[in-house]
């Protein structure tokens, strides 16, 4: 089996190697960047079809959660870089800081994540056949976690945006529809990011990365990066529609 | 195939990659790109046939105009199984993951593709989607058309709707992996000198196809993800009943499906491109307007998809530019057809079968290009979308052409593949057959479409039973056409004649190596110094090379570093 | 005017001409480019087929002016036929503003037409000849699509939304309707026909007559039309008496005479309703005279005949006591 660091047996060198697995992974990032894009046409074109129902699902997301989860993600984003950084000047001890700084960053969006989820699914806000985007109204001692002021704020939206959009459960489930589909998938992809950062881990703490050789912290890098623009693109669609009040 | 003026009759090598090691695991696991290709030949020949099933259960069942063979529930599914194996499990893969994989390496003087474990891995994710729409074909089957239009598939029909579109978005993954290793393979592993318009056409034809694969797979991916959700958990994107827009699965949907049809006919052309100035000893006319046109048919191709949406009702005017669109995207085919057709001129042309099959390329692709235009032509499109024309139109090209061009190439390479010739009269007989049979079946449904018949249809008016039995009569000849290169190709994999390293002998650098090739293909990797297709420059190919006929036309072709 | 290559369907509309000969312009343009390589091909096979075994072709690289040339000219006839196309849909597209409207509703498996005077059809359609007809296409389902062959005219029906289609038919005649958008088991048999008639004739069908029609039939949907039924409830609780049964029975009028309902009756009470009152009713029925024709009437009677065998209320009926129950 192939080591890190080893030359494969197709290639001649290793900067071949190297420029080999980058490119890939350039091409790879392209072919995400279309598959996220389809997700996000549909979500475009619903929210400007049903103006009202997006806003007000988008007002029922927690603006602070997703704040922090924004910053969390780039802060991230910084430490995988300074993981590149430390692994091209041969400075193991911090690639290992550094690559399981990103992991737990990683871990603390999901925990946020997984907060917000557990209140979408509590308010029955997840598409089905419970879906009901007036419950929280209708039963405030049903969902305590909202406070007055809010519940108050969001049943004066809920009456302005039915009033103007009479189906509006049936399209503000169009919303989380989306919501759950991109911000799901996003999730999917930091999983797979999160096992790829344990596997440099492992092979940093083994000391297979240095300035002659980091090729696989480079590209892992470019995936994580990835996985950050694409939040940093769901985070104003979701959760920044019509927050001027 | 030539004979050997002089020396003994070739023997097979006694090393190479079929015999450097054995038993299932050595294949189920191998990264070797040879072996790999050799899988995907089995399994999209194993759909092939499965599509073959299904289409003649369309064509027996619509001898009569009431359709005594199937119920109306039963013909759907036959129609939409049939467009579901043939597209996504055959057309898609085969040229690219049979010969692209097989050849790429060898054309450029690599040892493998870049990426040879992602190699491997495609082709499973190809098997696993397989196998997914393998159980929906058998429990339940599927009646929505390929195309799954909404919200026929995502509501009200009561077929196995969606493990058949799982099982295609899983193997759209094995179709963005190809792409992905060939884009790369081709930009970091050719060998020194192999530059950028020295490489042979049929790697041009795959880079641009590849360029399609990773653009445009990814949006069916999350289109049919999009459609399984909704048709599982009741989401309404593409469900008007709750808000959604069918429309916008069209669009979704047609983003990637028309490019798609280039996916299938790129690779077929990349053969052609091969196979002309083989047989005619003479290199390719215009190699560089070839290339780039293939470039264009890759880039305006995702320019087009909504001519296949005219009369949804949408915006007249983006209709007239999706239309305007559709005619420029035929001119580079065009100008490939008058290359291919100049390169005849002034060369020494044989009637291998190969060559056969290039001819039958160069007619059938003509009459399916050409009849393109009257389906993007917007006022005749009113008249004859959804019929029979439409449907004559893509058998044209895909069977016409694509098919066409990957038997070619399979006959052409089937010695480089397994050291053997196959047996050339019956082969010869064989493309005929293929021929007469395919504008038997296929021709009458031109008529059809003008006289308004429909597609999709398991009864019809009875008007139109004379071309539909037609069309069945000559759909029994093509069947034999199938079948006798199935037996003769395998019988000759094991006893045919022994071919040589070089048996035609063709130009590519895949020639230079023993047939079958070693697992590392080159001993020595090889350093390129000649053109494309230059019968003039190649004393190793042992032909007479006089002054020429005609004098050169134009400056030589320059290299690009 | 029948087209001239046989295939084609007759051209009977205002685009089947125009398109028909797009259609052929493209054919003719495209036979010839495809004969010509066609026989350029044969030609090169022939004349340059290999003559001994290790001979090769010629060194050529390729010829630049043949190059553009080839690229220009299929380039500027591909212009000329997508113009030509647009120009054709651009016109279908845009309907003219004095179209009749009739409604066309798909749904799995049938098709459910409405007359702009409410007059319903199912799987078929009936049309004036040389008038602009605009077709207003809903679903209730799926995706389906409403095809005349004959009028060289398509569009699909998608839930959700209204298309429209227009055409003017410019060729009395039968023509046949399919529809054309993959909807499902019985998507083969979702056509019909669609009837071209001279304005007289329409305007006649329209209104209710029709010579292939069941008079009976035909009387029940004036009966509707008319709004007879708003007050002759058939359960006798209405303003007016049930009909049930009163074809041919003694009717009691309010002066205490009887009266047989026969034609002649039935006759007089559309057209003269306050000659006879039945006992016990106001005299609030208003005069069809000059509102239905003779046709009308009999249709309506042979409708009122129909009614024989239903069963009479007890109450409600005008019938006198004694003839109940007789023919």
């Amino acid at each position: 089996m192939h080591r890190t660091g080893a030359l494969y047996g197709q290639f001649k060198t290793l900067e071949q190697q190297k420029d080999t697995a980058t490119l890939g992974m350039w091409i790879f990032l392209v072919t995400e960047v279309m598959f996220f894009g389809g997700i996000m046409l549909a979500y475009t074109i619903n929210r400007h079809t049903y103006f009202h129902a997006f806003a007000m699902g988008s007002n029922t997301l927690s603006l602070g959660l997703g704040g922090f989860n924004t910053v969390v993600l780039l802060a991230s984003s910084f430490t995988m870089a300074m993981a590149v950084w430390s692994s091209q000047t041969s400075r193991k001890s911090l690639i290992t800081l550094f690559l399981s700084l990103t992991i737990l960053l990683g871990f603390v969006f999901f925990g946020v994540k997984y907060v917000e989820y557990a209140q979408k699914f509590h308010h029955h806000l997840v598409p089905g056949k419970s879906f009901d985007i007036f419950y929280c109204v209708n039963s405030p001692t049903k969902c305590e976690d909202i406070d007055a002021a809010d519940m108050a704020k969001e049943k004066e939206e809920l009456e302005v945006a039915a009033k103007a959009d009479p189906d509006l459960n049936a399209h503000a489930q169009l919303y989380y529809s989306a919501y759950f589909g991109m911000t799901g998938l996003h999730a999917l992809h930091m999983v797979i990011g999160a096992g790829l950062l344990f596997w440099l881990l492992k092979e940093s703490v083994a000391g297979k990365f240095n300035a002659e050789w980091n090729n696989p912290v480079d590209i892992v890098g470019l995936y994580w990066h990835f996985v950050d623009i694409v939040w940093i693109y769901l985070f104003p669609l979701l959760y920044l529609i019509d927050r001027h009040k | 195939m030539r004979e050997q003026a002089t020396g003994p009759a070739p023997q097979l090598p006694e090393k190479h990659y079929l015999n450097a090691t054995y038993g299932i695991r050595s294949w189920l696991l191998t990264t070797d790109h040879k072996r790999i290709a050799l899988l995907y030949l089995a399994s999209v020949t194993f759909f092939f046939f499965i599509g073959g099933f299904f289409a003649m259960m369309i064509r027996l069942h619509l001898l009569t105009p009431s359709g005594f063979l199937l119920t109306p529930d039963q013909y759907n599914r036959m129609f939409t199984m049939h467009g579901v194996a043939m597209v996504f499990f055959f057309l898609i893969p085969s040229i690219p993951a049979v010969m692209g994989n097989f050849l790429i390496p060898l054309m450029i003087g690599a040892k493998d593709l870049a990426f040879p474990k992602i190699n491997l891995l495609s082709w499973y994710v190809y098997v696993v989607g397989g196998m997914f729409t393998l159980w929906a074909m058998i429990n339940g089957g599927l009646d929505t058309g390929w195309t799954f239009y909404t919200p026929l598939s995502t509501v009200y029909s009561n077929s196995a709707v969606a493990p058949a579109v799982v099982g295609v978005f899983i193997t759209g993954f094995s179709s963005i992996l190809t792409g992905l290793n060939f884009l790369v393979t081709v930009h970091t592993m050719r060998a020194p000198g192999m530059t950028w318009f020295r490489l042979p056409l049929f790697v041009w034809a795959h880079y641009a196809t590849s360029i399609v694969m990773i653009l445009g797979t990814p949006v069916i991916a999350i289109t049919l993800g999009l459609a399984a959700m909704e048709r599982v958990f009741g989401l309404g994107f593409f469900n008007p009943a709750m808000g959604g827009d069918p429309i916008l699965f069209q669009h979704l949907f047609w983003f990637y499906s028309h490019p798609a049809v280039y996916i299938m006919i790129l690779p077929a052309m990349g053969v052609i491109s091969e196979l002309i100035p083989t047989f005619a000893r003479k290199r390719l006319f215009g190699y560089h307007f070839v290339a780039a046109a293939s470039l264009a048919i890759a880039v305006i191709g995702f320019l087009v998809w909504t001519h296949h949406m005219f009369l949804t009702g949408q915006s007249t005017y983006a209709a007239v530019a999706f239309s305007f669109l559709t005619f420029i995207v035929a001119i580079p085919s065009a100008i490939k057809t008058f290359n291919w057709t100049a390169t005849l001129f002034g060369g020494s042309i044989s009637f291998d079968t190969p060559m056969l099959y290039a001819f039958g390329f160069l007619g059938l692709f003509l009459v399916g290009g050409l009849t393109g235009l009257f389906l993007g032509a917007l006022g005749v499109d009113i008249n004859i979308h959804d019929t029979y024309f439409v449907v004559a139109h893509f058998h044209y090209i895909m069977v016409g052409g694509a098919v066409m061009g990957y038997l070619g190439g399979l006959h052409f390479w089937w010695p480089k593949i397994t050291g053997r010739k196959y047996p050339e009269w019956l082969a010869r007989i064989a493309a005929f057959v293929l021929f007469i049979g395919f504008n038997f079946t296929f021709f009458p449904q031109f008529i059809l479409g003008i006289m308004g018949m429909p597609r999709r249809y398991h009864t019809y008016p009875p008007e139109f039973q004379l071309y539909n039995v037609m069309s069945t009569a000559g759909a029994s000849i093509l069947a034999v056409g199938y079948l006798l290169p199935m037996v003769y190709l395998t019988w000759a994999a094991f006893y045919g004649e022994v071919a040589g390293d070089n048996p035609w002998p063709a130009t590519g650098l895949e020639w230079k190596t023993q047939s079958p090739p070693l697992t590392e293909n080159f001993e020595v990797t090889p350093v390129v110094t000649w053109e494309a297709y230059d019968f003039h420059n190649r004393p190793d190919l042992g032909l007479d090379v006089p002054a020429g006929r005609g004098s050169p036309v134009v400056a030589p072709a320059h290299g690009d570093d | 005017m029948q087209s001239s290559l046989p295939t084609f369907p007759v051209q009977a509309s205002n685009f089947a001409g125009n398109v028909d000969a797009l259609f052929s312009f493209i054919l003719m343009t495209t036979l010839f480019f495809a004969v010509l390589v066609t026989v350029l091909i044969i030609f090169a096979a022939f004349k340059f087929r290999r003559r001994s075994e290790k001979e090769v072709g010629d060194d050529v690289h390729g010829n630049n002016v043949l190059e553009v040339g080839w690229t220009l000219i299929p380039t500027i006839i591909a212009i000329g036929m997508f113009a030509w196309g647009a120009a054709i849909y651009v016109n279908y597209r845009i309907a003219p503003t004095d179209t009749l409207d009739i409604y066309a509703v798909g749904k799995q498996w049938m098709w459910k037409l409405q007359q702009p005077n409410g007059r319903k059809e199912i799987n078929e359609l009936h049309i004036p000849l040389n008038r602009n007809v605009k077709l207003i296409l809903g679903s209730e389902d799926v995706i389906h699509n409403f095809y005349v062959p004959a009028f060289r005219v398509k569009m699909d029906v998608v839930p959700g939304r209204y298309n429209t289609m227009w055409f003017r038919p410019i060729k009395a005649g039968k023509y046949h309707f399919f529809c054309s958008q993959y909807c499902g088991t019985n998507h083969a048999v979702m056509g019909g026909w669609v009837t071209v008639m001279e304005p007289a004739e329409y305007a006649a069908w329209l209104s209710g007559e029709s010579g292939d029609v069941n008079p009976a039939a035909a009387g029940e949907r004036l009966f509707t039309q008319f709004a007879c039924n708003t007050c002759h409830l058939a359960n006798g609780t209405g303003r007016a008496p049930s009909l049930n049964g009163v074809y041919g029975a003694n009717v009691l009028l309010a002066d205490g005479s009887t009266v047989v309902a026969d034609e002649a009756y039935i006759r007089e009470s559309i057209l003269q309703p306050k000659a006879k009152i039945v006992a016990g009713y106001q005299p609030v029925m208003p005069t069809f005279q000059g509102l239905v024709t003779e046709e009308q009437i009999l249709n309506l009677t042979a409708y009122i005949k129909s009614l024989q065998s239903q069963p009479v209320p007890a109450k409600g009926a005008g019938i006198a006591p004694s003839s109940a129950g007789k023919k």
